[in-house]
């Protein structure tokens, strides 16, 4: 155990020190900003009062709120780099060839596997968080310019907030971490990932879904769509690639399912190779 | 006590493509193990299979007695295929973070680094380190473990001569210290320098091993005197038709002779009205018999 523990140690060092880590995280929060608040906001003043629609934009921008803000992304672009994440936390040992100097050192190569997880269950939780406090600073700010209430979420709207979120950050950093295992790099695991999250599910959602019922019928078992119902239930609304297309305890038990398969899957691969 | 490598009938296919074949290594207790052999030839593979980083296709293999588990590299260190690094890292960090994945204190990394004598540079980011300093992380955190037998594959790779010959000496220190090293080189001299005893590999099969005291054995006499064909005639007489060879350049006959039958065989020449221009010992000629085992492939630098 005491030696899962130091891996993780290590790990969570080599994240902490890399800048790509923090900018990313640093492009969650300004994204999630510019999306959830300032265009939002933006378009709220510059409406005429009175115009239909104004006031429930406002209020989607208030305290009550912005747990729904916060996860609206992670569907897709903030999903897209929890995907990014998690192929640079696996990838970036193939393409520094740092997996032959770390394995050297005698861990087991599940024991660097579980620690590279446990790495991003931390950092996925981290980049919520911080998605949480920023919109939450953000309402704030509004709520005061507007003079609007304090309606704060309870502590298990909260606690499902963040928790949704975290776990459609996580399932989609763990495929970025299957995808980096499977293709052995960094470039080419992150152009396929991000081909599926921005392309081919809104193509699956918005051109096939519509024309063809099996289509359709597999959106509710598909990580996007699920994601989406996810981040519906917590609050979001009116954000590309969410809906309540199925129901929480659905969407759950399938972003569920996912992380559990990219986790074995990478895990499996990582095992059975060759270090080349 | 363990013997620190032992293989038996190694083997890796690629495909269809063998990089090792059928390959019995034993590396002996504090000695320095030279695995030579040209580029291509299996030697990185064998190393990579030694440490769990490539599956055999077939065969056993044991380190300091431990056939591959959970505890098979515990006092085993291994630089392979030159140094790998965190880049936005400094040395000291990559070193702590390597301490934490095999589970040693990190109070272990400035005596490492005072080893390598890295300890002024320790802060730099690894990405601005020279290669001569790279190697020298390399070998830093080969050492963490303190282990006892290291495993180093091209170890001078990439470095200038004095970079070159600090490593040779830094391994003879370990090796003095009683470290065993397995040390793979496609560097004749390098071998000859630092190694006890030397395994050529070649197209996945090790085709000479053998104590490069052994190799150094069986020189020959280079003789030129004159009349040449009647100094021959006279040592073909004297030595046998066997033990005399007429030498790769003009007039000279070479003798497969103790060093020590010198003298004797001068005096034998000068007593047959020959006049004697070179008597001389010749060492073994090495590169030419790496060359002639591997087909050319073994640099003599």
């Amino acid at each position: 155990m005491a030696s899962v523990l130091t891996n993780i140690r290590a790990e969570l060092v080599k994240q902490a020190h890399r800048p790509a880590s923090w900018l990313l995280l640093a492009l969650a929060g300004v994204l999630t900003l510019t999306f959830g608040y300032g265009i939002p906001y933006a378009g709220f003043t510059g409406t005429a009062s009175g115009a239909p629609g104004a006031d429930s934009d406002l209020a989607s921008m208030l305290p009550e709120m912005f747990l729904g803000n916060a996860v609206g992304g992670l569907p897709v672009f903030a999903g897209a780099l929890a995907l990014i994440f998690g192929v640079l936390v696996a990838g970036g040992e193939y393409g520094w060839q740092t997996w032959k100097t770390v394995l050297a050192q005698r861990p087991a190569r599940t024991t660097v596997y579980t620690a590279k997880l446990a790495t991003l269950a931390v950092g996925t939780l981290l980049g919520v968080l911080t998605l949480c406090a920023v919109t939450a600073t953000a309402s704030a700010l509004i709520a005061v310019v507007e003079s609007q209430p304090f309606d704060w979420p309870g502590p298990l709207a909260l606690a499902f907030g963040a928790g949704a979120g975290w776990l459609v950050a996580f399932m989609w950093a763990s495929l970025g971490v299957v995808l980096a295992i499977a293709l052995r790099g960094v470039a080419l695991p992150i152009g396929l990932g991000l081909v599926w999250l921005l392309a081919v599910q809104n193509l699956l959602a918005t051109i096939a879904a519509p024309l063809l019922d099996w289509v359709a019928d597999a959106q509710e078992w598909l990580p996007g769509p699920n994601a989406g119902a996810l981040a519906y239930a917590v609050g979001t609304r009116n954000t590309p690639g969410v809906s309540d297309i199925v129901e929480p305890g659905h969407a759950t038990l399938v972003v569920v399912a996912y992380l559990l398969a990219f986790c074995v899957a990478g895990g499996w691969l990582l095992r059975r190779r060759d270090i080349a | 006590m363990s013997t620190p490598v032992e293989t038996t009938a190694l083997t890796k296919y690629y495909g269809p493509t063998v990089a090792v074949e059928n390959l019995n290594l034993t590396v002996r207790p504090g000695e320095v193990y030279g695995f030579l052999g040209p580029n291509g030839a299996g030697k990185t593979t064998t190393l990579r299979m030694l440490l769990g980083l490539v599956k055999p296709t077939s065969g056993r293999l044991r380190l300091l007695d431990s056939a591959p588990g959970p505890r098979y590299l515990d006092r085993v260190g291994a630089l392979i295929e030159g140094p790998t690094f965190y880049p936005y890292l400094s040395g000291r960090d990559n070193l702590r973070v390597l301490a934490d994945h095999a589970g040693v204190s990190r109070s272990r990394v400035p005596e490492v680094l005072a080893t390598v004598d890295l300890t002024g540079r320790a802060g730099d980011r690894y990405a601005t380190y020279s290669m001569g300093m790279k190697q020298r992380l390399g070998l830093a955190a080969a050492l963490l473990k303190s282990p006892e037998l290291l495993v180093l594959d091209e170890p001078t790779n990439g470095l200038d001569p004095a970079g070159m010959a600090d490593m040779r000496v830094t391994v003879r220190e370990l090796a003095a210290d009683g470290c065993t090293v397995l040390l793979s080189s496609h560097l004749l001299a390098e071998v000859e320098q630092v190694c006890d005893r030397v395994g050529v590999i070649n197209e996945g099969r090790l085709v000479l091993e053998s104590t490069v005291a052994e190799l150094r054995s069986g020189g020959t006499l280079r003789v030129r005197a004159a009349p040449f064909e009647r100094a021959r005639g006279h040592l073909e007489s004297r030595l046998g038709v066997a033990r005399v060879r007429v030498g790769d350049v003009d007039s000279a006959i070479d003798l497969h002779v103790d060093a020590a039958q010198a003298a004797e065989i001068n005096h034998g020449l000068v007593g047959a009205g020959l006049s004697v221009s070179e008597l001389r010992w010749r060492e073994p000629d090495l590169e030419e018999t790496f060359l002639r085992l591997t087909g050319g492939g073994v640099s003599a630098d």
